[in-house]
C-alpha cells in the first residue's frame, strides 16, 4: 500500500503544471461551491429564523380550526395537561403564551389596522429580542396597566411619539366590544418594516382583558433545543394532548416561505450542476491524459509482475489524492471568510433589501458554518473525481501488454 | 531437465485481411543457465517468441512449459504470479519506472513479492555494486544515459532470482562501449546466478558473447546452433 501510495503521489507530480491546474479548477470548484451553498444556507437559516422568532416559533399549539380561521373566537385555555406536557418534554426550551387579534389603531385623525399581540414579556423577549429593539421608551414589565409598545413605522404614521396616548378598537371574543387606549410605553424598531408598520405589543392580561378573552390564548409558540428533533416533539405533544388543541410545524405555518425557499433551492442546485460538471470535464481531462502517456508505463509495470488490481489502485490514490488536495485547499481558504461573514452578514441595500423586506426577510446574507456544507461538497467533488477514474480502470483491465509494449 | 520447453507453439494475428503466421509451430527447449541469442530478420518472431515464453501473449496453439506446467493454460493472475516470481524482463528501450530512484527501480520486484527489507536491501546492494551503479541509487532514470539506465533494467530484471531473462533487443538503442560493458556484466552474472539469459537481437556482438544462437525466420526454427557449452556443463 505504503509502494502504491508512493508511486501514486510521485506520479501527480511528474506533470507538475498540469496537476496544478486541474486542482486550481477542482480548489476554485470547491470553494464556489462551498460559498454559494453557505449563503444559500445562510440565508434560508435567517428567514426560517425570522419566521420562528417573529411569528409562529419551530412548533405551535392552538386550539383546533385556528389556523384555518385565526379567530379571536377561536382561542383556548390551557389546562394542566398541556402544561404538564411542555414542562416533560425536555426539547422545549421555550413555551411562549400569545394572544393575537385585530384592532383599529386611531390617534387623532389617523386610523390604520394592526395586530395586537398580547404577550408574556420576558418569554417574548427570550424568544426575539423584543427588549433590544426597543428604541425609545422602555419594554414591559409584568405589571397589568402599563402602555403598549408600537412599531417606529406605526408611530410615524400616526404621528406619535412616547407618552401620547393610542386608541385600540376592535371585536372581542364571542363578539364583544374591544376597546382600549393605552398610553405609549415603548417604540421598537425591528429588522423587518412589515412588523414596524402593523405591529402592536400589549401585555398579555392587558389583552386578555381588552378582547374580554382572560386567561384564554390564541397559541402558545414552542422554541427547541434541538430543531432537527421537531418531528419526535409534535409527536409527543400530538400523543399528550386532546382532539381540541392542534399542535403544528413551522414548515406548515409558513407554506410561501417553505415554496420560496424550496425554488431557490432548486436554482441553486441546477447552478452547481453545471460548476461540477466542468470540474468533472477538468479532472477526465488530466485523469485520461495521465492514462494515455502512460500506456507503456503500465504494460511494463503488468509485465514485470504487479497485478492490475494493484495498479486501479495507485490510478485511485491519484485521482483521491488530486481531489483531496483541491477539497482541502479550497475548505481551509473559504472557511475564515464564511466565518467572518457568519459573524457580520452582508448588509443587503437598496431595492433588493426592500424586496427582501416585502417578503417579511430581514435584508442581510450571513453565510452559514453547518459542517454538513462543507461535507456534502467535498464528497461531491471527490464522487466526481472518482467518477473520472472510470475510463482509466477499463483501460487498465483491458489492455493486452505485448500489444501495448510494442508501442 | 530444460527450464523451457516449447512445443508445436504457433501464433496468427488475424488482425488484417491477410492472417500473419507469427510463429509456426515451434519447438524448443532451453536448458539452466543459457545464454542463448535469438536471432533473424525482422518479422520473424522473435519477439512474439518471447512474449509467449514470458507469459505476455497468449498462443494460437501450442505449449510453454516451465518446470512442468504449460503456462498458456493459466489465467491473467496466476500469469502475473508467474511473472512476477520466475521471469526477469529487459527491454529495448530499458522501460524504468520514471518516478522511481535507480535504487527503487530495483527494489520494485522484491516489495511486490512482499521480501523483508533485510533481504530487499542486500540483494538491490550487491547487483547495483556488481552493475557499477552504486553511486547512483538515488538518481532518477532521466538523469542516466542509456547505457546506465539498461544496467539498472538488467539488476531489476535479476533482482528476484529468476529462472529465466528474456531481453528483447537489450542493446539496440546502446553504443558499442555500453553494449560491451552490458554484455560482459550479463555474463558475469549468468555464470555467478546460474540464471538463463534469452535474448533477442540483431546485434552481432551479442551473437559472439551468446553460447547457443537460434535462427528464426518466417515464424520457423531455421537453425540452432550451440557454440560453447554452458558453464553447468564445463563445471560437471
Amino acid at each position: 500500500m505504503q509502494q502504491s501510495f508512493k508511486l501514486a503521489w510521485r506520479n501527480l507530480w511528474r506533470n507538475r503544471r498540469r496537476t496544478l491546474i486541474t486542482l486550481a479548477s477542482v480548489f476554485m470548484a470547491v470553494v464556489l461551491a462551498i460559498a454559494i451553498r453557505s449563503f444559500q444556507k445562510g440565508v434560508y437559516g435567517n428567514m426560517i429564523g425570522n419566521a420562528v422568532r417573529f411569528s409562529t416559533g419551530y412548533i405551535q399549539v392552538h386550539a383546533k380550526g385556528y389556523w384555518d380561521d385565526q379567530s379571536i373566537n377561536n382561542t383556548f385555555v390551557p389546562g394542566t395537561s398541556l402544561e404538564q406536557a411542555l414542562k416533560k418534554e425536555k426539547n422545549i426550551s421555550l413555551a411562549v403564551p400569545k394572544l393575537e387579534s385585530f384592532a383599529l389603531a386611531s390617534s387623532g385623525p389617523h386610523t390604520k389596522g394592526v395586530e395586537v399581540i398580547g404577550i408574556a414579556p420576558r418569554k417574548e423577549d427570550s424568544m426575539n429580542n423584543v427588549a433590544g429593539k426597543i428604541t425609545q421608551g422602555k419594554y414591559f414589565t409584568n405589571n397589568i396597566g402599563q402602555g403598549i409598545l408600537i412599531g417606529d413605522g406605526l408611530a410615524k404614521y400616526l404621528q406619535l411619539k412616547l407618552g401620547d396616548t393610542l386608541v385600540l378598537l376592535g371585536q372581542g371574543y364571542h363578539g364583544t366590544t374591544a376597546a382600549g387606549q393605552y398610553p405609549i410605553q415603548g417604540i421598537f424598531h425591528f429588522p423587518l418594516e412589515q412588523l414596524n408598520n402593523s405591529l402592536v405589543y400589549l401585555y398579555l392580561p392587558d389583552a386578555q382583558a381588552l378582547f374580554g378573552a382572560p386567561d384564554r390564548l390564541t397559541s402558545i409558540s414552542i422554541m427547541l433545543r434541538q430543531p432537527d428533533d421537531i418531528n419526535s416533539t409534535t409527536l409527543f405533544l400530538k400523543h399528550s394532548l386532546d382532539s381540541t388543541r392542534e399542535v403544528m410545524q413551522w414548515p406548515a405555518m409558513n407554506k410561501s416561505l417553505v415554496q420560496e425557499i424550496q425554488g431557490d433551492n432548486a436554482g441553486g442546485i441546477i447552478m452547481l450542476g453545471i460548476l461540477y460538471m466542468v470540474v468533472a470535464f477538468g479532472v477526465f481531462g488530466t485523469i485520461l491524459m495521465m492514462t494515455l502517456e502512460r500506456k507503456k508505463e503500465f504494460a511494463v509495470m503488468i509485465a514485470i509482475g504487479m497485478h492490475r488490481v494493484r495498479l486501479t489502485v495507485i490510478i485511485i490514490f491519484e485521482t483521491v489524492l488530486i481531489g483531496l488536495l483541491g477539497i482541502l485547499s479550497g475548505s481551509l481558504l473559504i472557511f475564515p471568510v464564511l466565518a467572518y461573514l457568519h459573524r457580520h452578514p452582508i448588509l443587503l441595500t437598496g431595492a433588493t433589501a426592500q424586496t427582501y423586506q416585502q417578503f417579511g426577510i430581514e435584508p442581510i446574507m450571513p453565510a452559514s458554518l453547518d459542517p454538513y456544507i462543507f461535507l456534502y461538497q467535498g464528497l461531491t467533488v471527490l464522487g466526481i473525481a472518482i467518477i473520472s477514474v472510470v475510463y482509466p480502470l477499463w483501460y487498465i483491465n483491458r489492455f493486452r501488454i505485448a500489444e501495448t509494449l510494442k508501442q | 531437465m530444460p527450464v523451457i520447453e516449447i512445443k508445436n507453439l504457433t501464433k496468427t494475428y488475424n488482425e488484417t485481411m491477410v492472417p500473419v503466421h507469427a510463429l509456426n509451430g515451434i519447438n524448443l527447449e532451453f536448458e539452466k543457465g543459457e545464454f542463448t541469442a535469438i536471432v533473424g530478420p525482422s518479422g520473424c518472431g522473435k519477439t512474439t517468441l518471447l512474449n509467449m515464453m514470458g507469459g505476455l501473449d497468449q498462443p494460437t496453439s501450442g505449449s510453454v512449459i516451465i518446470e512442468n506446467e504449460d503456462i498458456t493454460q493459466m489465467n491473467r493472475g496466476a500469469l502475473t504470479d508467474f511473472r512476477l516470481h520466475h521471469v526477469g524482463f529487459i527491454f529495448q528501450a530499458y522501460n524504468l519506472i520514471p518516478v522511481l530512484t535507480v535504487k527503487e527501480n530495483v527494489e520494485f520486484i522484491m516489495e511486490l513479492q512482499h521480501r523483508n527489507k533485510k533481504d530487499i536491501a542486500d540483494r538491490v546492494n550487491y547487483l547495483l555494486t556488481a552493475m557499477g551503479m552504486e553511486d547512483k541509487i538515488n538518481v532518477r532514470p532521466k538523469y542516466l544515459s542509456g547505457g546506465q539506465q539498461q544496467r539498472v533494467a538488467v539488476a531489476r530484471a535479476l533482482v528476484s532470482k529468476p529462472k529465466f531473462i528474456l531481453a528483447d533487443e537489450p542493446t539496440a538503442n546502446l553504443d558499442s562501449k555500453s553494449t560491451d560493458t552490458l554484455l560482459d556484466l550479463m555474463a558475469t552474472l549468468n555464470e555467478k546466478e546460474q540464471v538463463t539469459f534469452i535474448f533477442s537481437t540483431h546485434d552481432q556482438r551479442v551473437m559472439d558473447k551468446a553460447r547457443r544462437i537460434i535462427t528464426l525466420e518466417d515464424g520457423k526454427v531455421i537453425s540452432d546452433t550451440k557454440l560453447k557449452a554452458t558453464h553447468e556443463s564445463i563445471n560437471s
